[in-house]
């Protein structure tokens, strides 16, 4: 039987020739991953299992980044909870705030993700590592705990949707704009239960950082996990952070998706999601006067070296409005030396924006940029429900980094295109 | 097992957000969890819920983020039973992961009201509407997640069934 890219991966990691859309396994896992806010409750679960060790300690990953630095004494005891069990149990990949960063940048940074790896997290975003070739996909506490238990995940074998990319993006479009137009045109339960495999010679035109973008936003279209095909920007992404040789999986060239879409890069424009979903896209053509409050640039969507690298191309030399908060979040520790020795943050500075330690915050409602009534936020951030940053009578509209950083300038959300006129 | 209760009724993509917003997770007490629960989209449910109602709603329920502390405020809040046309996929497995019965059933979705009072037998899979009268059957489980739930979640499965 053929199969795809993911059914592949899936089929090797439960020890089988073969597996078909729909069928119930139980799989072997690579990575467990969980952070401040669902590795409480995962604790507290895996020690109803009665166990004194984890399956593995070089195999599971916690990252306190949501509500870090500690926002408060409630997130401080979650935290501390964390921590102690990490250094109780011996996990290895325990990342404390100085080495830490948004747990979806910091763990291929870091290595801990491979081509052909499956990795299950207690995060809805851990789809991303699809962009290295990966299987990842986002589970609750639960399956967190089992898997610390036993490293196994139970997985119902999903179908998929094939994303057939062709031609090259323009300049100041980037995979921000692609996944949202893709979720705009599919819906927000348009992949619901089914992979998400981008393929075709299009892929070579986006970078490694549009890649995770992409893969990041899959579970926004529903999608239980986002794939790339593994070719030289991956591979040459894996031999500068991982150890290890990649285990490339190819679809059957007759295996079966439910649909195929073909789209042309060159087409496609500026993408803004307006409240309250992420499927709610506008191109930036159409989007008329929206005036902001805030912009938010960062996140485990957009707060990679690229991402950083577009804005400061657009705020270099120039200040954000004054009634415009611009809040940066680089993504992890490394990025953010990266960014100070490449000027980013100097640039940000002069701008009139704050540079912030990585942390989730804002995107969340968490800290570090909350909403009030009223208020509106161009984010490069991954949802826009209702609440989602703040105050239930706040809005968030989604866009890349070009679009949030040419909005700061202006106050309200304008085309990046045209930055010389701003 | 058999369940009866009046229903609270929304609509599609009822999203991890709103159901306990992220402002909430700085806990993982259930119940401090559950006096929030659905709080953005309806500020009241907390105080009218009552032990065994149920949630009724369209497509993609519980889409958005993996926070076990979704479902797990639904539970504690008394929900007996959550019944949509779709739901969305990590909070489906988090569902049964933590024993929150949940039933696809777009039929049932469209002849179900907000207010009405609704029974469920499980063990039939049959869904009704006692304020109408009519039935509806809902797509069962299958079997591997029978028997999870039968074990009463995951853990226990884990520990019986790979642990031994």
């Amino acid at each position: 039987m053929s199969m795809t890219m993911s059914q592949k991966i899936l089929a090797a990691h439960a020890g089988l020739a073969e597996v078909r859309p729909g069928q119930l396994i139980m799989a072997n896992l690579d990575l467990v991953l969980g952070n401040d806010i669902t590795a409480p409750v995962a604790i507290n679960e895996f020690a109803k299992f009665g166990l004194s060790e984890v399956f593995d300690k070089a195999k599971i990953a916690l990252v306190p980044d949501h509500f870090t630095p500690n926002k408060d004494i409630k997130a401080a005891q979650q935290c501390k909870q964390m921590r102690e069990f990490a250094y109780s149990k011996g996990i290895e990949n325990y990342f404390e705030i100085g080495e830490m960063g948004i747990e979806h940048a910091l763990l291929p940074e870091q290595g801990l993700v491979n081509a052909g790896d499956l990795i299950i997290g207690a995060d809805s975003h851990t789809c991303t590592y699809g962009a290295l070739g990966a299987f990842s996909t986002g589970v609750g506490s639960s399956d967190m705990a089992g898997a610390m238990a036993t490293g196994k995940a139970w997985f119902k074998v999903p179908s998929a949707l094939k994303f057939h990319l062709t031609g090259s993006l323009s300049p100041w479009v980037s995979g921000k704009d692609l996944i949202l137009h893709i979720i705009g045109l599919i819906g927000v339960d348009g992949a619901l239960y089914k992979s998400m495999e981008f393929v075709g010679e299009g892929v070579a035109s986006l970078n490694i950082d549009d890649r995770f973008t992409v893969c990041n936003m899959a579970i926004e279209a529903g999608a239980k996990n986002g794939i790339f095909g593994v070719d030289e920007i991956a591979l040459a992404y894996l031999k500068e952070h991982h150890q290890g040789s990649p285990k490339i999986y190819e679809a059957d060239s007759d295996a079966h998706y439910d649909a195929i879409y073909e789209i042309d890069l060159s087409q496609i424009r500026p993408t803004v999601a307006f409240p309250h979903l992420p499927s709610n896209t506008r191109t930036i053509d159409e989007v008329g006067e929206i005036e902001v409050d805030q912009v938010v640039i960062g996140s485990c969507t957009n707060g990679r070296i690229s991402d950083l690298r577009v804005a400061a191309k657009i705020l270099k030399g120039r200040r954000v409005n004054r009634k415009v908060r611009t809040i940066i979040f680089p993504a992890t520790q490394r990025i953010y030396l990266q960014a100070m020795e490449e000027g980013l943050l100097r640039t940000f500075v002069e701008a009139g924006a704050i540079v912030s330690t990585p942390t989730c915050g804002p995107c969340l409602g968490g800290h570090m940029g909350i909403l009030a009534e009223g208020e509106r936020a161009v984010a490069t951030t991954n949802r826009n429900f209702v609440g989602r940053m703040g105050h239930p009578k706040s809005e968030v509209y989604l866009a890349s980094p070009a679009v949030a950083a040419a909005s700061a300038l202006t106050g309200r959300i304008s085309n990046p295109e045209k930055v010389e006129e701003l | 097992m058999k369940i009866e209760g009046k229903v609270f009724k929304y609509g599609s993509n009822v999203d991890t957000d709103v159901i306990i917003p992220a402002r909430y997770l700085n806990t993982s007490d259930a119940k401090e969890l559950a006096s929030h629960c659905m709080e953005d989209i309806d500020a009241t449910f907390a105080q009218k819920v009552e032990p065994g109602d149920l949630i009724v709603a369209e497509d993609n329920f519980g889409c958005g983020s993996s926070r076990e502390h979704a479902p797990l405020a639904i539970k504690t809040a008394g929900v007996s039973c959550v019944i949509a046309a779709s739901f969305a996929r990590i909070f489906y497995r988090n569902s049964i992961n933590i024993g929150l019965p949940i039933l696809e059933s777009p039929e049932a979705v469209k002849g179900i009201k907000n207010g009405d009072v609704v029974s469920v037998d499980f063990s039939q899979g049959v869904i009704t509407n006692e304020t109408t009268g009519e039935k509806f059957n809902s797509e069962p489980f299958p079997p591997f997640i029978q028997e999870m739930v039968a074990k009463d979640g995951l853990i226990n499965y884990l520990k019986e069934e790979v642990l031994g």
